[in-house]
């Protein structure tokens, strides 16, 4: 089988416009927390019981698009897009008819174009408009990222997204990995987007009280709940002949890849599901657990998550659990749903290449349940050669990426 | 008020459905004229789905489908606007 190396990452997200920025950010333990910009004033939603999020501030779409195109695209659509030129522009390919139709687009978002979708309803259900906006569709349907892509980039492989709530970005880097793995495609432009901020969505979080009214401190025993996020990463993927073959630098290597199902329960995560995951990608990259040295954790923040999670970590990596080090960059950049794990292994790269552990910031008070070493509050340095990038989605879908360092 | 279609009631109908044109298409409403062709303007399917629905809200008048697929020109479109809303309960209101 070939290796899977990434050589182009983008990142757009409350603490970071682009890669550097956010790099810069997850070394400083920068909190992406800020007042919610409110989408609809005067909604319902400004009586909400949370009044913070990590949203994307100071965002013109017409810094990013023509007057048009920004029009025909949803925030989520966007920012897919913006992350992809970052990832592409850094893997320094030049397009050929011929690269373009072996590669490859897989993206992952969680709910799509729904903030388009809910403004629409707001018009026609408390307005009384007859009908919603007719580019509702379009820019509601979750694969508008990948589409957009496509056209920006003429990339004519098989392209398509993936939608597995919280873990889809996870879901869409190792299906993209295994893709270029096999064979299907040399190249693929990989990762998530989301952007949850409407009003009904934002209701719809708070009626499940899963985000945090206060702080959102991962593993730590006065956690009180997530922080919703927004923003997106793309990866650019090849083979690692591929790479060199055209002098490019891998900057790491998707290594394993390892996906379960709970078969358990709706929300509440199984240990056994999300270890099972874990195991698989060590197994795929045949890997011992002892070769893991960092772990970027789901760590949502929420009272059930970290407390499985940590049990999981456990299961999975036995006696060796003790010595990773595991964060939650959640704690910074929020819950960014569909992006997450994209983000997320933005930030795992990002930790191998320049051996430096992001920290879980707003950590307090130990938690008897919560019993790793979860880097709190501050960065450090480290000297490894393997992380994982852990997602769990609601219904029980789990999918765990394996990362190796490429000096 | 009007109590019939004026010759500058018919001109107000004529701009605000150019005005539309230009707003959906992001141009100056003055490269905007009844004579334009759709391809002068970039005006594409969806693009005329669009400027149909926010005729629709600035007219309260509603487009039957059979109407749309006869949609191929700027005039058509001004034209069409000028025929329902002199049909249109509000009519010369509309207008």
């Amino acid at each position: 089988m070939r290796r899977a190396v990434v050589t182009g990452i983008g990142v757009l997200c409350a603490i970071g416009r682009n890669l550097a920025e956010f790099r810069d950010s997850l070394r400083l333990g920068r909190d992406g927390a800020s007042p919610l910009h409110n989408p609809e004033p005067g909604g319902a939603a400004w009586n909400m019981r949370f009044t913070t999020a990590a949203q994307v501030r100071d965002y013109n779409a017409i810094d990013h698009f023509d007057p048009k195109a920004a029009d025909m695209l949803d925030r989520f659509a966007q920012f897919a897009v913006i992350a992809g030129r970052e990832a592409i522009r850094n893997s320094g390919i030049e397009w050929t008819p011929e690269l373009r139709e072996s590669t490859a687009i897989v993206t992952g978002s969680c709910i799509g174009g729904q903030s388009t979708e809910d403004k629409g309803f707001v018009e026609v259900y408390r307005r009384g408009r007859p009908r919603p906006h007719p580019m509702t569709i379009p820019k509601t349907m979750a694969n508008a990222g990948a589409s957009a892509l496509a056209m920006e980039f003429g990339i004519t492989g098989p392209s398509f997204t993936v939608a597995t709530a919280c873990a889809s970005s996870n879901h869409a880097i190792g299906l993209a990995a295994n893709m270029v793995r096999t064979g299907m495609c040399d190249v693929a432009l990989a990762g998530g987007s989301e952007a949850t901020f409407s009003e009904g969505v934002l209701l719809a979080w708070e009626a499940m009280r899963v985000v945090s009214p206060t702080i959102c401190r991962p593993f730590s025993k006065e956690r009180n709940g997530m922080m919703l996020g927004e923003g997106a990463a793309m990866l650019v993927i090849e083979s690692l002949e591929h790479a060199r073959a055209r002098g490019a630098q891998p900057l790491a290597e998707i290594a394993g890849v390892g996906m379960s199902s709970d078969a358990h329960h709706v929300t509440q995560p199984s240990a056994e599901g999300a270890a099972r995951a874990i195991s698989r990608a060590l197994a795929d990259a045949r890997l011992a657990p002892e070769a893991i040295g960092y772990v970027n954790a789901h760590g949502t923040g929420t009272t059930v998550n970290d407390a499985t999670e940590t049990w999981a970590i456990h299961l999975a990596f036995g006696g060796h659990a003790e010595r990773l080090a595991v964060s939650s960059t959640k704690s910074m950049h929020g819950h960014t749903l569909g992006a997450a794990g994209a983000i997320e292994s933005a930030a795992a790269i990002l930790a191998l290449r320049e051996q430096f552990i992001p920290p879980t910031i707003h950590y307090g008070e130990a938690d008897p349940e919560c019993d790793l070493d979860y880097v709190p509050n501050e960065s450090r340095a480290w000297n490894g050669e393997y992380a994982i990038s852990n997602s769990f989605a609601f219904g029980g879908l789990n999918a765990v990426l394996a990362l190796r360092r490429l000096a | 008020m009007a109590s019939q279609p004026t010759h500058a009631g018919q001109d107000s109908v004529t701009d605000r459905v150019l005005k539309i044109i230009a707003d959906n298409q992001k141009k100056d409403v003055s490269v905007v004229t009844v004579e334009s062709s759709f391809e002068e303007l970039n005006i594409d399917s969806m693009d005329a789905v669009n400027i149909v629905f926010a005729l629709e809200n600035e007219f309260n008048v509603n487009v039957p489908d059979e109407e749309m697929k006869n949609i191929r020109s700027v005039r058509d479109i001004v034209e069409g606007m000028h025929k329902l809303v002199a049909e249109s309960p509000d009519g010369p209101k509309a207008a």
